[in-house]
């Protein structure tokens, strides 16, 4: 495989972006051409992503010194390349990225159509893509940061995308300042592991920590030193993947629209911190840190899945959800089933996405609107859109044979051997994760129809151009488990990572008995849903105290801005603003000018304007100068 | 006391009362005419001195074309009407005097002992023959060639920039 | 006849002048006390070159008195401008320096 196709792969993206952001103005009248040249420019990358996979699969990989382009940055011992690292797991995101990027691009030319921002909103994700790809393809820490930080910057841009809404500007620097504290963390772990290993090389990094040629920077040994580091890169990881306790900006993104809580929110960019923690598999086996991710993650799932119990936002329960499924991938992660754990992204970013989409196309038919108490019996209405929605709430309920039955299974299945405990959460959260999302469905699709008469009228499905896309996402929602899945440790998916993680620990038990209680777990929950929600409408006020703390999200806003938010803008108004700005710095430079206004009083008066004063003071000098060299020179 | 040391006294008393008489006149035609009569002996002192050919420029360029203009600029403006007090007042004017006073004590100085050493020897190999027009002119065009084309530059700028002076005057009138 | 008289006779002359400029406020009469000085000096110029036996001083009278004339010619040229302007010529008058 050659660079060159990897860098057509990159650059087609921000070729899209360029065009849609800087002639944007004059494409604004054509949305087909706009989101057309959007969608194409995703459509070359998946293609050149099939080829690339194609590729490693047939053992051709782009690793080390082959994926190197040039020198980016060089001072003293610091260098840093900008390169590729193209092997399985690489062609694995890139299939997601460009593969559901893709039909997230087709459906939003429907679904955006008729917005003022058109051809904004399709710079901006083509920019998404962009930097997603950077994030996956870089063979150092640092472009890996790039990419990291221009998803980031896209997720901020699109959250906020409909500025004119106050909630929106709010949840998008919501988003951006809490993924601060995790990309401080990433950036603390980045110079941690510059100082153990002098480069930020991944192939470097690996080779030296499995050799033990690490350099010791905190504590006692090697491990410690590894240990920090890790941690601190997981810091980063739950900024950006939405993890406890820094999970509060995802359920705010939804402001953004619909099919970007789809691709960045659901299937790409919060998938990163697992993408991240998966590619560094080796450095957590060393570290041993791997029980603290998996412990995070299995907390993160249920509580998000309690929070999403007794939420009515249809987009909400899915963000909740998209959390608690993301605690599932850390859980995977965690204790050392990389391949799992990214299977489970993989899964997870073919349901979730068809399942936001899916949210979408009901919003679009139902004027927008979100609360799921207004809705009912819409599957008549809209027949496309609850079967697809309903093919991805089987999957990730873990009903039988369907993508997210094998990855969850894996994951729980893997835990079970090092965590029990872990794996009894991670098994009262698949039930939870069944109930919720039957909920949704039944309230939502089946029963009496509450929708208010005027929208009613309206009702009908979404454009071609918006339901294909949700019903090639079905295809793979249903069917990738069955195709990759099959087979637990030993399946295809395994196989075709196995270069590239670590040797996962032998799974005890037998497969198919935990499959089994899976397959229960999931039907009890569906059926427990259908048994309370089934002619029945989620009640507006709760009726007692722990229903309203779990409504409440378990006041975890509140806390955070009661103990963090303000106590910051306190001490920022009065220490750094009164304080430190108006006092001390406003102080010194008002001092030096009202100093130089008192020299500059005394000063002006020697300008009298009258010419005889300056003769004066030059006859002055002349006398002066004169006498010095009669008499002293 | 010869006759030379009695011209000289005669015309430096002479050009003296008139410079005072310049900075003393209210009127500017008075000061003018003060000048002129400073000048004129002024050329007499070149005379004694034996340049007789700056005697001749002094009174034609300086007595005669310059002060025409003076003149000339004095009764354009009909100035002598306007100016109320003739010299400035206050702290200015006495420490123009006391620096006045210093000045002139310091050149004095100079021109009695600065220049000692000098007159010792200058005075033995001092000219017996004046200096001829003749000689002037050859040196002019000669040795002096450069300066003497530039002083006509110079005089090429001046009159390019009168020109300029008064013809923005006549614009803006417009 | 010895060269201090003249000396002696030139910065007499050039000190009135000096007076005359600093404390005159008339911008004509400042100016003559220019021509004053200007002549002062080259009193001083012509004794000490016939005190060296030397033409170089009567030469250097003869530019001085050429760069006089110019400047007389732009300064009376500024003059005549200032009172069109302002309607006078006293130069305490004249000060928008002032600062």
């Amino acid at each position: 495989m050659s660079e060159k196709l990897i860098i057509v792969l990159l650059i087609s993206p921000l070729v899209g972006f360029l065009i849609n952001g800087l002639f944007g103005k004059w494409l604004k009248g054509n949305e087909k051409l706009s989101g057309g040249i959007g969608a194409l420019a995703v459509l070359v990358s998946l293609i050149f992503s099939i080829i690339a996979f194609i590729s490693v699969k047939n053992g051709n990989p782009l690793e080390g010194d082959a994926g190197h382009l040039y020198s980016w940055i060089v001072g003293g011992d610091f260098a840093v390349n900008i390169g590729f690292h193209v092997d399985a797991l690489t062609t694995v995101m890139l299939l997601v990225i460009t593969g559901v990027g893709f039909l997230i691009h087709v459906y939003s030319i429907g679904y955006m159509h008729g917005d003022e921002g058109y051809t904004r909103y399709f710079a901006y994700l083509n920019l998404f893509v962009f930097a997603m790809l950077i994030l996956v393809l870089g063979n150092n820490y640092l472009m890996m940061f790039v990419g990291w930080e221009g998803v980031g910057l896209c997720s901020y841009l699109l959250i906020g995308f409909w500025y004119e809404k106050q909630t929106a500007t709010d949840a998008g620097k919501k988003a951006f300042i809490v993924n601060r504290i995790g990309d401080f963390g990433f950036l603390l772990g980045m110079f941690t592991l510059f100082a153990a290993f002098g480069s930020l090389d991944f192939v470097s990094i690996f080779d030296k920590a499995e050799a033990g040629t690490i350099d010791i920077v905190f504590g006692e040994t090697t491990k410690a030193t590894l240990m920090v580091a890790t941690l601190l890169l997981f810091v980063g990881a739950i900024g950006k993947s939405a993890q406890l306790p820094l999970y509060v900006w995802l359920p705010d993104a939804m402001e953004g629209p619909t099919p970007v809580s789809a691709l960045i929110h659901a299937a790409t960019m919060v998938t990163a911190g697992v993408y991240m923690i998966a590619r560094s598999g080796i450095l957590y086996n060393l570290a041993g840190t791997g029980w603290v991710v998996a412990w995070i993650g299995v907390l993160t799932a249920l509580f998000a899945a309690i929070i999403a119990l007794k939420q009515n936002d249809i987009k909400r329960i899915l963000a909740y959800s998209t959390v608690s499924q993301l605690g599932y991938m850390f859980v995977g992660v965690g204790v050392g089933a990389y391949a799992s754990g990214i299977f489970h992204l993989v899964t997870h970013a073919f349901f979730k996405g068809l399942m936001f989409l899916t949210a979408g196309s009901v919003m679009h038919a139902m004027a927008n609107e979100l609360d799921i108490r207004k809705m009912g019996g819409l599957r008549k209405k809209l027949p496309i859109t609850h079967v697809t929605f309903l093919v991805g709430a089987l999957a990730i309920a873990g009903a039988p044979f369907l993508s997210g039955f094998w990855s969850k299974d894996e994951i729980l299945h893997s835990a079970w051997g090092s965590f029990p405990f872990i794996y009894i959460i991670g098994l009262i959260t698949a039930f939870l994760t069944a109930f919720y999302m039957f909920r949704l469905i039944f309230v939502t699709f089946y029963g009496q129809s509450r929708v208010e008469p005027e929208v009613e009228s309206h009702l009908h499905e979404s454009p071609a151009v918006m339901w294909l896309p949700l019903v090639i996402l079905a295809v793979p929602s249903a069917l990738i488990g069955l195709l990759l899945g099959v087979g637990g440790h030993h399946s295809w998916f395994h196989h075709f990572t196995e270069n590239v993680f670590p040797k996962a620990h032998e799974t005890s038990g037998n497969v198919y008995l935990f499959m089994a209680i899976s397959s229960v777990v999931g039907i009890a929950g569906i059926a427990y849903a259908w048994k309370r929600y089934k002619n029945r409408v989620p009640s507006a006020e709760p009726t007692n105290t722990l229903q309203q703390v779990v409504a409440n999200k378990f006041y975890v806003d509140e806390v955070y801005n009661t103990f963090i938010v303000q106590p910051i803008k306190g001490a920022s108004h009065f220490l750094l603003w009164k304080l430190f700005d108006s006092g001390i710095i406003d102080g010194i430079v008002n001092g030096v000018a009202a100093l130089i206004r008192v020299i500059g009083g005394m000063l002006r008066r020697l300008q009298t304007g009258i010419v005889q004063a300056y003769i004066v003071s030059m006859v002055v000098g002349i006398v002066l100068f004169l006498a010095y060299y009669l008499f002293f020179a | 006391m010869n006759a030379e040391m009695i011209l000289f006294f005669i015309f430096g008393a002479v050009s003296l009362i008139g410079a005072i008489s310049v900075i003393s006149f209210r009127h500017p035609i008075y000061s003018a005419l003060s000048l002129i009569v400073t000048f004129f002996s002024q050329a007499g002192l070149f005379v004694l001195l034996g340049a007789h050919f700056v005697a001749a420029v002094q009174v034609i360029v300086y007595a005669g074309a310059i002060m025409v203009l003076f003149l000339f600029v004095i009764m354009l403006l009909n100035l002598g009407t306007l100016s109320a007090k003739g010299v400035l007042t206050g702290k200015l004017k006495g420490i123009a005097i006391v620096l006045a006073i210093l000045f002139a004590a310091e050149g004095i100085y100079i021109a009695v002992n600065a220049l000692k050493g000098d007159t010792a020897v200058a005075s033995a190999q001092a000219a017996t023959e004046p200096i001829t027009t003749e000689y002037i002119g050859e040196l002019l065009f000669s040795k002096y060639l450069l300066p003497f084309e530039v002083t006509s530059l110079i005089l090429l700028a001046a009159l390019i920039g009168v020109i300029v002076l008064v013809k923005r005057e006549n614009t803006t009138e417009n | 006849m010895s060269l201090e008289y003249y000396l002696i006779l030139s910065a007499l002359l050039f000190t009135i002048g000096v007076i005359g400029v600093l404390v005159r406020r008339n911008a004509i009469i400042i100016f003559m006390c220019i021509e004053l000085m200007l002549n002062a000096a080259n009193l001083a110029f012509v004794a000490i070159s016939r005190n060296l036996g030397t033409a170089e001083g009567q030469l250097f009278v003869f530019f001085v008195m050429a760069v006089a004339a110019a400047e007389v010619a732009i300064g009376l040229a500024i003059i005549v401008s200032v009172f069109k302007h302002r309607e006078t010529i006293n130069v305490d008058e004249v000060n928008s320096l002032k600062g």
